[in-house]
């Protein structure tokens, strides 16, 4: 696959993190990852039975969403550890609502992602992500990102895609994340 | 402007209007009626207040809910889940396209933008030749065109353009392409900028506030939050239309069941939900054309940072088009595209901004000084141009499987190079198009060389769709239609298709009024055929 210079350098920062070891394995697994993919899936599904209505991430797929959120809005979550962590944890109850009105079918699809990244082989697979998702930090999370982003496998694509839109979609829904793009909210309309 | 606005919906409930909500119901229910009319949008709400006040007993069934403008508070949060289908996510197969369509009472014209524009003469004469419609012609369409205009409220937009659109005007205008100024369905227009989640002052003309609520007073049942799952089919006949009612959420099913009995059905549940109820209703299909030649007006977009504040936010979202770039070669040449402007809202704007972490966070706190540009890709008029084919996915739901290949992704790096040269010329400081591998480009000579050279690929391309379009097509020759020119479904005897899933081709402009007056005439006729006297026209 190829990079343009561009997208190499802005990458700079998260290579000397992860190193250029597991983006290799990363890229040469591809394949069999994609493959992992429906498996993992339907055995978080198989373990995680739940009601439809009750759509929620649990164990390590909440821990996958908790890692993997600071990297999508690094510049737009708060330094202050407090409340970082409530924004987080609002935004993250944010996509799980969002999560909610899908259909049935995407609602599964994307119970399909999580759960493979809960899944340590897959994970590590994937993500070249070598311990646990508690101890990820921005910059391993933010080197996987961009190599799904223009993987070449579409289902990796619309992977990141996915997580893309549900994370920045949560946040900027809210109106507490307006102020900081300039946005003033709806005009009063008298209802 | 004090007071409260009132609500056409709230008066007419008051007023004794008949509607089930069916995610209320306890037991299973079965209603008779003359017609049954599947989806309550364009083509749907046109042919209810048709058939109404021709004297028949119409029932209205609508998977969404219904929602007034005192609902309507201008928030993404609350609007994309409660009035688009599958919460403004709806996507492609592979993910590739995500695809807007309302989803509530009204349909599509609950949130559209209010573009209104008739049918282009060159889709109406390719339809004429190519696929056996006698009547697409502008001296045919007129009256039925100027029917719809009157009542949709269609005007002259006469308040200047809001930034936003005004950058296409100027860039254009300093490049020598033309552009025009887009007639909007709005009576009373207090300039907001927030059509698309839902009108609240009412101004629009949607059909939630002008043709549902005709068809209310002239005796029609109005039944939503029930999902059509399949027409009963015995030999040439339907005999009734089964519906689950959803639940509370709006989305899973509750368990109970409707079962809608009529004379006549009329299906205008949209492109992709169309076919896909005539798929799981096994509707005859002896040349598998049923839910093929799906078409999208695939959009690519480029955005656009200013000097000067832009708010894309306020003011009339699209009121300036041009159609420059329709006309540069035969239709079935290479692709052409519509340049027109979307609302910038915060979650929309979020979610096609590409890239994240710092560089997505940075191009956001400019937010205020983004404009942003749509390319419209003329689907439907090439060989390579097959459009996509609907299927059914595990939970039944309809989904559209839409390639994207070479020849479209030639005129999606034309219409990326377009946009970005007119950015440029109407001021911008720099251009990014929704394109993974992009950058945010200083000058059009970087812009050119660099946009020129992006790989153009499936999710790398950002690639988006407000105009789902065919699937159902209406022709005169059998081989080339499901459905004759008078709208009905052949093989079934009493089943009629009124929506925008009838078109062959796509339009290469928005499809609202195309499809009201589409589905006024198809309405008149089978008014007059059900009632053995003519039809009554809309108000």
């Amino acid at each position: 696959m190829a990079y343009t210079e561009d997208m190499a350098n802005q990458r700079n920062t998260s290579r000397s993190t992860t190193g250029k070891t597991s983006r290799r394995t990363f890229l040469a697994v591809g394949g069999l990852a994609a493959l992992a993919l429906g498996a993992g899936g339907a055995w978080y599904r198989a373990t995680h039975r739940q009601a439809p209505h009750d759509f929620a991430l649990d164990g390590e797929a909440r821990a996958a969403l908790h890692a993997i959120a600071p990297a999508i809005l690094d510049g737009a979550l708060a330094h202050d550890p407090g409340r970082r962590q409530r924004q987080l944890g609002a935004a993250i109850d944010a996509v799980e609502a969002a999560l909610r009105g899908l259909p049935q079918a995407t609602q599964e699809e994307v119970q399909d992602l999580f759960g493979l990244l809960a899944l340590r082989p897959a994970r590590r697979l994937l993500t070249g992500v070598p311990t646990g998702w508690e101890s990820t930090d921005i910059a391993h999370v933010s080197a996987f990102l961009q190599e799904w982003r223009v993987h070449r496998f579409g289902m990796m694509r619309s992977a990141y895609g996915a997580l893309h839109d549900l994370v920045l979609g949560a946040w900027y829904a809210q109106p507490a994340s307006w102020e900081a793009i300039g946005y003033p909210g709806p005009p009063r309309v008298p209802a | 402007m004090t007071g409260r606005i009132p609500d056409p919906i709230e008066a007419g409930l008051q007023r004794g209007w008949r509607t089930i909500d069916a995610a209320t119901l306890e037991h299973d229910r079965t209603l008779e009626a003359d017609v049954v009319i599947v989806g309550s949008g364009a083509g749907g709400a046109i042919s209810a207040e048709i058939l109404a006040r021709s004297g028949l007993s119409v029932i209205v069934v609508e998977e969404g809910p219904l929602k007034s403008s005192r609902d309507f508070q201008m928030r993404e949060a609350d609007a994309y889940p409660q009035l688009y289908q599958e919460s403004a996510a709806r996507k492609t197969a592979d993910k590739a396209i995500n695809i807007l369509q309302g989803r509530a009472v009204g349909g599509s014209t609950t949130v559209n933008w209010t573009s209104s524009f008739r049918t282009p003469q060159p889709t109406l004469d390719w339809w004429r030749r190519h696929h056996g419609l006698p009547y697409a012609s502008n001296d045919e369409l007129a009256p039925w065109f100027a029917m719809a205009e009157r009542r949709t409220g269609v005007v002259d937009w006469l308040v200047g353009p809001n930034e936003n659109n005004a950058i296409l005007r100027r860039g254009a205008a300093k490049l020598g392409i033309s552009s025009a100024a887009i007639r909007r369905n709005v009576q009373g227009c207090w300039n907001l900028g927030y059509c698309g989640m839902g009108c609240p002052t009412n101004a629009k003309q949607s059909m939630l506030v002008t043709s549902i609520p005709a068809a209310l007073d002239n005796g029609a049942t109005l039944v939503t939050r029930a999902r059509a799952e399949r027409l009963r089919l015995r030999g040439q006949q339907a005999e009734e239309l089964v519906c689950s009612a959803l639940g509370a959420d709006g989305v899973l099913p509750s368990g109970r069941q409707l079962r809608l009995r009529a004379r006549h059905f009329v299906v205008a549940g949209g492109a992709i939900n169309t076919p896909a109820l005539l798929l799981r209703s096994k509707a005859p299909d002896p040349r598998g054309q049923l839910g093929k030649r799906t078409f999208l007006h695939p959009t690519v977009i480029s955005a656009a940072f200013y000097e000067k504040r832009v708010e894309g936010w306020a003011g009339a979202p699209q009121s300036v088009y041009s159609d420059h770039f329709l006309s540069q070669g035969p239709i079935d040449g290479p692709m052409g595209y519509m340049l027109e402007t979307p609302p910038v809202h915060p979650l929309l704007a979020a979610t096609m901004m590409s890239g994240f972490g710092e560089q997505h966070a940075a191009a956001m706190r400019d937010f205020a000084h983004l404009g942003g540009m749509l390319a419209l890709l003329r689907d439907g008029f090439h060989e390579d141009s097959p459009g996509g084919v609907v299927r059914l996915r595990s939970d039944g739901g309809g989904e559209l499987d839409y390639e994207l290949n070479d020849y479209l992704w030639d005129g999606a790096r034309r219409a990326l190079l377009s946009m970005a040269e007119i950015q440029f010329a109407a001021g911008a400081r720099t251009v990014q198009p929704a394109h993974e591998k992009a950058q945010r480009y200083r000058s059009w000579g970087e812009a050119r060389r660099e946009i020129a050279a992006l790989p153009q690929r499936a999710h790398v391309t950002r690639v988006v769709s407000a105009h789902a379009m065919g699937g159902c097509a209406m022709s005169g020759d059998e081989r080339r239609g499901v459905v004759d020119p008078a709208g009905r479904y052949r093989g079934l005897a009493n089943v009629s298709v009124h929506d925008g899933s009838l078109f062959p081709t796509s339009l290469g402009a928005n499809p609202q009024l195309t499809i009201y007056a589409i589905a006024a005439r198809l309405a008149s006729g089978l008014a007059a055929e059900l009632t053995g006297r003519p039809a009554a026209a809309l108000a």
